[in-house]
């Protein structure tokens, strides 16, 4: 049953968009039904694979990096006291510029192809993981702190014993939103310069008015989007069971 | 059994005085309770003892000696209110913590079967045997309480710090704990922080009220009989009157 809910929202949206379709007499060329996306999505079948695979591994890629370089982070401004007012600053600079101010940049640095969308999706995601994961290491319940040092335990194992798996509920909040937030970095990146992707695909279709293959782009994104986010979740579920319920 | 001497501690949070010039002996070997309300200040003295008191704004002064000599760092077990359980142990990992704790961060070393041996004689001590891989949140809040128990106990450290420990429980698991803690801590030296009069007059040897504002510690009561009490004891009961009483009138005051 609990399975099933996401599967009744899909279609549901679904019915509102054929409505809207069939209710306003859309054109084509605006808004094209649901079935008119299907069959596009049909007849480029192998077009869109090939770019979904690309988008994917930016993503993926990146996701993979900024969680690295994000619980890195958290774990020097945890650790290294002195550096904290440093790198706050620094983190929130990071976060006032919008990535799109940057991408042309990015571009400029890291080439059209892969790298420059990883980065993007790098600097999309690293600050929800930093902030959670740090948030988490440094609210450990402090009746297990006392604990742990009436033990007489050393730091690196109440780092590895107490304080991570203690951060790890918080973090996993951050990677919640990080794998939300991860298609944005990779889209914008493709959007301002790239050869392949969805993206591009979608940019190129935009251009020359195929709408449904615009749109059938944009579902396949929406798929992979949503699936990441409930694999992810379910993963985080299974690895974590002591986080608190949601 | 060496006596542990606390002499004229002082404890302030920014700049206001829980409690200075305070001097307590607690006897080696046998239980002391402190009693008192809430908020004068009875888990800051024991944080003192334990050696865990820093944090902002927070000013501490004067010693904790052991008799014999020798420090008091790492002769000391801590049992708090909360059952301090790490959610993602087993019964048998969280009671084998310390021994985690201490070993490196980069050693391969497990705990050794020898400590798995005792850990599983304290689980059985403690009637937990059959719960040894459960994870705590399986656990009814005794069990619960009677597993942090048995991690003190595998601790195996002379000096135990106790703060309210049984006090979250209910009345009948809370006696049937009490029994068995002061059968499994008999010949420690235990210092039990409680607000419960009953609790203190069945297991303590010695029972300090703390009161007041700057706290002090009144005169030793010294209940007839060795610990446990029984609850058919007509002293005790006239006792428990006498300082329930007493912790009343110290709440109704503003
Ligand atoms: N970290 C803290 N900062 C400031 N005040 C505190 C802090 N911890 C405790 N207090 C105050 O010190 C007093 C004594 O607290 P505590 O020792 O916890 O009392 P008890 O254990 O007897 O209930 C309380 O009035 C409390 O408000
Ligand atoms: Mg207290």
């Amino acid at each position: 049953m609990k399975a099933f809910k996401p599967l009744l929202v899909v279609l549901f949206l679904l019915l509102v968009w054929e409505g809207i379709v069939v209710m306003f007499s859309m054109p084509d060329y605006i808004l094209p039904g649901p079935k008119a996306v299907f069959i596009s999505m049909y007849d480029n079948a192998s077009l869109l694979w090939e770019h979904t695979l690309v988008t994917m591994t930016e993503m993926l890629l990146g996701l993979i990096l900024g969680v690295v370089f994000g619980i890195l982070l958290a774990m020097v401004l945890v650790y290294f006291v002195a550096l904290r007012p440093w790198l706050l600053p620094l983190l929130l600079v990071t976060q006032a510029i919008p990535v799109f101010a940057l991408a042309p940049i990015l571009m400029l640095w890291f080439g059209y192809g892969l790298a420059s969308k990883v980065v993007m999706t790098i600097l999309v995601i690293f600050f929800p993981v930093a902030t959670c994961c740090y948030d988490g290491l440094r609210h450990t319940h402090q009746g297990w702190l006392d604990m742990a040092k009436t033990m007489g335990g050393n730091r690196f194992a109440i780092l590895r014993h107490v304080r991570w798996p203690a951060a790890l509920p918080a973090l996993a909040s951050g990677l919640r939103v990080a794998v939300v937030v991860a298609p944005i970095g990779a889209v914008v990146g493709e959007w301002v310069g790239s050869s392949a992707g969805l993206g591009y695909l979608m940019l190129q279709a935009n251009a020359r008015l195929w709408v449904d293959q615009m749109f059938a782009a944009l579902t396949v994104l929406a798929f992979c989007s949503v699936s990441l986010y409930f694999i992810t979740d379910l993963a985080l579920k299974k690895l974590i069971p002591w986080q608190p319920a949601t | 059994m060496f006596d542990v001497v606390v002499k004229n501690a002082a404890l302030a949070y920014d700049e206001r005085i829980i409690f200075k010039d305070l001097n307590l002996t607690l006897a080696g070997g046998e239980w002391t309770c402190l009693l008192g309300g809430s908020g004068v200040g009875k888990t800051s003295l024991l944080r003192l003892i334990a050696g865990l008191s820093t944090g902002k704004g927070l000013e501490t002064s004067g010693s904790v000696l052991c008799q014999d000599g020798f420090s008091l760092k790492g002769r000391i077990a801590w049992m708090a209110q909360q059952d301090l359980l790490l959610p993602w142990f087993s019964v048998i990992e969280n009671i084998t913590l310390g021994e985690r704790l201490r070993n490196s961060f980069f050693s391969r070393r497990k705990v050794s079967a020898q400590e798995l041996d005792r850990a599983r004689h304290i689980l059985e001590q403690v009637g937990l045997s059959d719960k040894a891989t459960e994870l705590p949140q399986n656990l009814s809040g005794g069990q619960r309480q009677r597993a942090a128990l048995a991690r003190t106990l595998m601790e195996n450290r002379p000096l135990v710090l106790m703060d309210e420990p049984f006090g979250a429980l209910d009345a009948v698991t809370r006696l049937n704990l009490q029994d068995l803690a002061c059968d499994l801590l008999a010949n420690r030296t235990v210092l039990l922080i409680t607000h419960d009069p009953l609790e203190a007059l069945r297991l303590g040897h010695h029972i300090y009220h703390l009161q007041g504002e700057p706290a002090t510690l009144t005169e030793a009561i010294m209940p007839p009989d060795s610990p446990p009490r029984s609850l058919e004891n007509k002293e005790l009961m006239s006792l428990q009157g006498e300082l329930l009483e007493r912790l009343r009138n110290e709440e109704e005051r503003p």
